[in-house]
C-alpha cells in the first residue's frame, strides 16, 4: 500500500523479498546496499540471529529519484525464510506493493521453494490481497552451484503464470538488480493505473 | 481508503493541521521529538530535534514493534496494546496507536514525565484522529467523484527507466 504524499511530495513504495530459508533474500538486499549510492540509501537494518538468519526482517530504504515532481522512494523488506518463523512473515507482507519470490535453485530445496510459495499465497489471501493481482518478481538465485534444477523445471513448478523471471547470483550480484528493476516497474506501472 | 489496497494519500492542508497538533504537543509535553508513522512503517512527518535522527529507520522499527506487539495481543486474545513504553537511561519512548492505524511516538527525558506525556497524547489523540477522518472523507470523495487523478498517470515508460540510469 503505497503512501503519496502531496504535501512533501514523495511516493513510497513497499517491496518484500520472500522465499524459503538460506534462498538468499537478505544477500539480494546487502548486495543492493553495497551497490547503491551513499545520498541515495539510508540504513539497513537487518534483525538477525547470533547466526545471520533473518529473525525478523532486514529493511532497506531507496530513495531512487523523481519522476514527474516526485520523489520515489522504494522500501525494501525481507522475510525470515525458516518455517516457523510464519506468524513474522504476515506481519511484514501487510501494506506489501510488489513482491519478489527469491527461489533456491538448488535441487535439494525444491519442495522448500513450492512450500514457501504456496505460504505466500496463504498469507497474502489471509490479508485480503491475491498474488496474481500484485506486481510480483521470480528470481532463480544461486545459478552457480553445481547442483541447480534445470530452469524449465523451476519455471513449470514456479512460474505457470509467466510473470518476470530473472536467473541470479546474490552473492556477486548477477541479476540483483534486474530484479528490483523489474518489481519497481511493475509497481509504478500499477500506480500509473490509478484508483490504488 | 484504509482497505488493504488503496494507498495513504496525504495532502497539503491536513499535514499542516498534523503539525500544528504535534508541534503543540511537543511543546505541552516537553518532549524532545515527536514523529507519526504509518502502520506500514512509512513516515508520515516529524518535529522537534529530529536532525541527528534516522527517521527512516525509526519509523520501520517502530511499526515492526507495533506489529509484533500486536500480534502478540492476538495471541493472548487482546485486539491490540494500544499504548507501549519503553525507558531508557536518558530518553524514553512513548508510542501509541491513533485512529486505528496511524502510529504516534513521543520521545522525552526527564524534563518531562510519563504521566505527563500520557495525559497529552490523549488530548492530541483526539484531535489527529479527526484530521485522519477528514483525510479519509476527502480521499472518498475524490474517488466517488471520479477525481482522484494518480500523480503518475502521465508516466512513460522512460521516465522509469531513468529512475535506474
Ligand atoms: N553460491 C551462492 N550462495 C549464495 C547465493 N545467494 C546467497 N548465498 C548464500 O546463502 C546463504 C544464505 O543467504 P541469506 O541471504 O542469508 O539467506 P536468506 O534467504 O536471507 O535466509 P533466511 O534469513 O534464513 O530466510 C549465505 O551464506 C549466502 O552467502 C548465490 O547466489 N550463490
Ligand atoms: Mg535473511
Amino acid at each position: 500500500m503505497s503512501f503519496i504524499n502531496y504535501a512533501s511530495r514523495e511516493i513510497n513504495c513497499k517491496i518484500v523479498y520472500y522465499g524459503p530459508g538460506l534462498c538468499g533474500k537478505t544477500t539480494n538486499l546487502q548486495f543492493v546496499y553495497q551497490k547503491t549510492a551513499p545520498e541515495a540509501k539510508g540504513k539497513m537494518i537487518s534483525l538477525a540471529t547470533e547466526t545471520e538468519r533473518t529473525l525478523f526482517f532486514d529493511f532497506l530504504p531507496l530513495a531512487l529519484g523523481e519522476i514527474r515532481g516526485f520523489k520515489t522512494r522504494f522500501h525494501l523488506y525481507t522475510v525470515p525464510g525458516q518455517v516457523f518463523y510464519d506468524a513474522s512473515r504476515k506481519l511484514i507482507l501487510k501494506g506489501v506493493d510488489g513482491v519478489v519470490f527469491v527461489a533456491d535453485s538448488q535441487e535439494e530445496r525444491l519442495d522448500a521453494n513450492i512450500e514457501s510459495l504456496e505460504n505466500l499465497k496463504v498469507n497474502l489471501e489471509e490479508q485480503g490481497y491475491q498474488l496474481e493481482k500484485l506486481p510480483f518478481v521470480m528470481q532463480y538465485n544461486k545459478r552457480d552451484l553445481p547442483n541447480v534444477s534445470p530452469l524449465e523445471e523451476l519455471r513449470s513448478l514456479l512460474n505457470p503464470t509467466n510473470v518476470p523471471e530473472y536467473e541470479a547470483c546474490a552473492t556477486t550480484g548477477e541479476g540483483v538488480f534486474e530484479t528490483l528493476k523489474a518489481v519497481a516497474k511493475l509497481i509504478l506501472i500499477d500506480l500509473k493505473k490509478g484508483g490504488r | 481508503m484504509f482497505g488493504p489496497q488503496s494507498s495513504l494519500v496525504m495532502y497539503d492542508e491536513e499535514l499542516k493541521r498534523i503539525n500544528a497538533t504535534i508541534e503543540k504537543l511537543l511543546r505541552e509535553a516537553n518532549a524532545k521529538v515527536i514523529f507519526l508513522v504509518d502502520k506500514n512503517g512509512q513516515l508520515i512527518t516529524a518535529v522537534g530535534e529530529t536532525e541527528h535522527l534516522d527517521t527512516t529507520s525509526l519509523a520501520s522499527l517502530t511499526a515492526g514493534n507495533i506489529a509484533a506487539t500486536g500480534g502478540l495481543a492476538k495471541l493472548i486474545g487482546e485486539k491490540e496494546f494500544s499504548i507501549l513504553f519503553h525507558e531508557g537511561e536518558k530518553d524514553n519512548l512513548h508510542i501509541s496507536i491513533v485512529a486505528g492505524r496511524v502510529i504516534l511516538v513521543v520521545i522525552f527525558d526527564q524534563r518531562s514525565s510519563l504521566g505527563l506525556v500520557r495525559l497529552r497524547v490523549k488530548k492530541a489523540s483526539d484531535e489527529l484522529g479527526d484530521i485522519f477522518q477528514d483525510l479519509a472523507k476527502k480521499a472518498e470523495d475524490m474517488e466517488a467523484g471520479g477525481e482522484f487523478q494518480s500523480p503518475f498517470a502521465e508516466i512513460t515508460d522512460d521516465d522509469i527507466d531513468n529512475l535506474f540510469s
